[in-house]
C-alpha cells in the first residue's frame, strides 16, 4: 500500500500511509485509538475505499468497490465482532456471499449437501473441532465464533488475513488457539496483519511491529530488535526516538485542507 | 432418547403447529359441524388472501422490518381494478397493472426503508396515503364487478378446491422455495440477523430490502384481487386492519421480529389457526365482539413465546448441552 489517504467529511483518518508485508510475514499494526490503524484495514479489505493511494499485489496494482471483490484476490478479515449471523448455521456463515449453488431446470438453489460437506473437510483440515455445521452460531461460545470466523477468512485460497483484536474477548485457552493458527498461516505462506491491543501476542507470533499514530505511519521494528515499553512509548509519543526525521513529520503541524 | 431439553425444545419450535391440531380436535368434539369438508374449505378461503400477503410480510419481518401498508394498498388495488374494468378494460391487461402498482407502491416503502427511516413509520405513512388513494380515485364508492374472469378467481373452483386456495398454495410453495432454497432467501435471513455482517460479506443489503417491500407490494395486489373478486366488488374500505392480521399470522408462525428467522410453514400455519379460532368461536356462538378479544390475547400470547420464550428455551438447552462440546 503506498500513499494511502482518507478523509471523512473534515475527518482526516489516513494521511499518506505506505505498507508493506510480504508472503508469510506476520505484522502487528499498533497504536492507540484513532491513529487510523482500523480505517488502513478497512480500504485493504474493500469496506471503504481510499481517496489517494495504489495498493498492490505482487507488484500488480488492484483496486476494488467492495469487500466481495477484495475477497476474491485473497484478501480475507477476520473482524473483532466476528462479522458472524447468529440465527445462522455455521455452513451458512461460512459460505454467506459466496454460496456454492446448483441448477436444476434453470433454477439456482442453493447446494446445501456440498457446502456442509465443504465445511466439514475445512475444519478438518484446520484440526478445529466444533459442533455440527449445521448448529446455530448463537449457539456457539466465544472461542468458537472466532474458529468460524477464521475458518471462513482461510479456508478460501486466501493470501493476506487481517484479524481485528482476535484475542480481545477470548479466554487464555483460545488465546493460545488463536497463536497456534497464526503460525501455521505463517507457515503455509500467507501473510497475516495483527491488530492487536496485545503487544504480547504480536510478540509470540509476530515479525514485525509498525506504530501508527494520527493516520501515519511513526515507526516499524523487527519484533526481535524491540521491547514493549519501546513500542509502548511510541504509541504514546507518535515518535520513532531513533530516527529524528519521521519523529519531526509525525509532530509538525499539517497545512489546511 | 429424548431428554427434557428436547422436549422443551420441541414444545417452542412446533408450539403453533401443536395449538392448531389441539384446537381441531376440540372444537371437533364441540361442534358437529366443525370437522366437515365444509367448514374446512371455508376457512382455507377465508384465510386465503392472508396467506397470500403474509408470505411476503414474512420476508419483510426477516429482514427485521414491518409492513403496515398492506391493507391500504389491498384497497386502492381493488378500486382500481374494479374502476379500470368498469371502463372496459380489458382483464388481461387489468389484472398485470394492478400487480404492478403493488409492486411499485411496496417498492416506493422499500426505497425509504433502505435509506435508513424506520419501517415503521414509513410504512404507516404509507397505510394513511394509500387508502386516502383509494379514496380519492373512486370517490369513497364502491365500485361492482362484473368481469366473469375476475370473479373466477375469486368464487370458481378446479375440482373441489376453490381458486383463492389453489392461489394461495401456488404462492405459499413458491415463498417456501424462495426462502429456503435459494441465495436471495439466506440474504434475506442475513440481513435480519446481522445486517453489517450481511454487508461486509458483500451482500448487497439495501436492494434486498427494497426486494422484500416490492414482493410484499406485489402479493398485496394479489390478495387485493382475490378479495375484490370474491366479493365482486371494488371498495376503498377493502382490507380494513387487514395487516394486522397478516402481521398476526407471521409472527404466530415463529418469524422473529428482530428478524433472521423465519418460515413459511410457520407463516401459513398461523394464518389457518387465527382463521379456525374465529371460525370455531363462531360456529359455538359466542359474541363475535369476544372473538376479537380472543384474537387480541392470541396474538399476544404468541409474542410473549416470540421473543421470551424462545430465546430463554433455547439459550437454556445450550447451556445445558454445552458438555456435549469437545472444546
Amino acid at each position: 500500500m503506498q500513499g494511502i489517504a482518507k478523509r471523512f467529511g473534515g475527518v482526516v483518518a489516513l494521511r499518506g500511509v505506505d505498507l508493506q508485508v510480504g508472503h508469510g510475514e506476520v505484522l502487528g499494526l499498533v497504536g492507540d485509538n484513532a491513529a487510523g490503524k482500523s480505517t488502513l484495514m478497512k480500504i485493504l479489505s474493500g469496506a471503504y475505499q481510499p481517496d489517494r493511494g495504489t495498493i498492490r499485489i505482487d507488484g500488480r496494482n488492484v483496486t476494488f468497490a467492495g469487500p466481495q471483490e477484495a475477497r476474491a484476490l485473497g484478501l480475507e478479515m477476520v473482524y473483532q465482532d466476528f462479522a458472524l449471523v447468529p440465527e445462522l448455521s455455521v455452513t451458512q456463515n461460512i459460505f454467506l456471499g459466496r454460496e456454492i449453488t446448483k441448477r436444476r431446470l434453470g433454477v439456482s438453489t442453493l447446494d446445501q449437501r456440498e457446502m456442509a460437506k465443504r465445511a466439514r473437510e475445512l475444519f478438518e483440515r484446520l484440526g478445529i473441532r466444533i459442533p455440527p455445521v449445521t448448529t446455530p452460531v448463537r449457539a456457539l461460545s466465544g472461542g468458537q465464533q472466532q474458529a468460524v470466523a477464521i475458518a471462513r477468512a482461510t479456508g478460501f485460497d486466501c493470501r493476506v488475513v487481517i484479524m481485528d483484536e482476535p484475542t480481545a474477548n477470548l479466554g487464555a485457552s483460545a488465546i493460545d488457539k488463536v497463536r497456534e493458527t497464526i503460525t501455521r498461516l505463517k507457515a503455509a505462506g500467507i501473510t497475516v496483519i495483527l491488530i492487536s491491543h496485545r503487544l504480547e501476542d504480536v510478540f509470540a507470533v509476530g515479525d514485525r511491529f509498525v506504530v501508527m499514530k494520527h493516520g501515519r505511519v511513526v515507526a516499524e521494528r523487527a519484533v526481535a530488535d524491540t521491547h514493549a515499553d519501546e513500542i509502548v512509548a511510541m504509541i504514546v509519543a507518535g515518535i520513532d526516538p531513533r530516527s529524528r526525521t519521521s519523529g519531526d513529520q509525525s509532530v509538525a503541524p499539517q497545512p489546511g485542507p | 432418547m429424548p431428554d427434557r431439553r428436547q422436549i422443551a425444545l420441541f414444545a417452542v419450535r412446533y408450539g403453533l403447529f401443536i395449538a392448531l391440531i389441539l384446537w381441531i380436535i376440540a372444537m371437533s368434539l364441540v361442534s358437529d359441524r366443525f370437522f366437515t369438508w365444509l367448514n374446512f374449505l371455508n376457512v382455507a378461503r377465508q384465510a386465503a388472501p392472508v396467506i397470500i400477503i403474509a408470505v411476503g410480510m414474512t420476508f419483510v419481518i426477516a429482514t427485521a422490518g414491518i409492513d403496515l401498508s398492506v391493507g391500504s394498498l389491498v384497497a386502492l388495488v381493488s378500486v382500481l381494478t374494479a374502476g379500470l374494468l368498469a371502463l372496459g378494460w380489458p382483464v388481461a391487461l387489468v389484472i398485470p397493472l394492478a400487480l404492478l402498482v403493488g409492486l411499485v407502491a411496496g417498492a416506493v416503502n422499500g426505497f425509504f426503508v433502505q435509506l435508513g427511516l424506520p419501517a415503521f413509520v414509513v410504512t404507516l405513512a404509507g397505510l394513511t396515503y394509500l387508502r386516502g388513494l383509494a379514496f380519492v380515485y373512486s370517490d369513497g364508492y364502491a365500485t361492482p364487478v362484473t368481469d366473469e374472469v375476475l370473479i373466477w378467481l375469486g368464487r370458481g373452483r378446479i375440482g373441489e378446491l376453490h381458486v383463492p386456495i389453489i392461489l394461495a398454495a401456488m404462492v405459499a410453495v413458491a415463498g417456501w422455495f424462495v426462502l429456503d432454497k435459494t441465495r436471495f432467501g439466506l440474504h434475506v435471513l442475513a440481513v435480519g440477523g446481522r445486517e453489517d455482517a450481511a454487508r461486509v460479506m458483500g451482500i448487497k443489503t439495501r436492494r434486498i430490502k427494497v426486494i422484500v417491500y416490492a414482493i410484499t407490494g406485489a402479493l398485496a395486489a394479489l390478495g387485493a384481487i382475490v378479495i375484490t373478486a370474491r366479493l365482486a366488488n371494488g371498495s376503498p374500505n377493502a382490507g380494513i386492519m387487514l395487516e394486522l392480521d397478516v402481521i398476526a399470522a407471521t409472527v404466530l408462525g415463529g418469524t422473529s421480529l428482530f428478524g433472521g428467522a423465519a418460515t413459511i410453514a410457520g407463516t401459513v400455519a398461523g394464518a389457518l389457526f387465527l382463521n379456525f379460532v374465529r371460525n370455531g368461536l363462531n360456529l359455538m356462538g359466542v359474541n363475535p365482539f369476544w372473538v376479537q378479544v380472543a384474537t387480541g390475547l392470541i396474538l399476544l400470547l404468541a409474542v410473549l413465546v416470540n421473543v421470551l420464550a424462545n430465546r430463554r428455551v433455547e439459550e437454556w438447552a445450550r447451556l445445558s448441552g454445552k458438555d456435549d462440546d469437545a472444546d
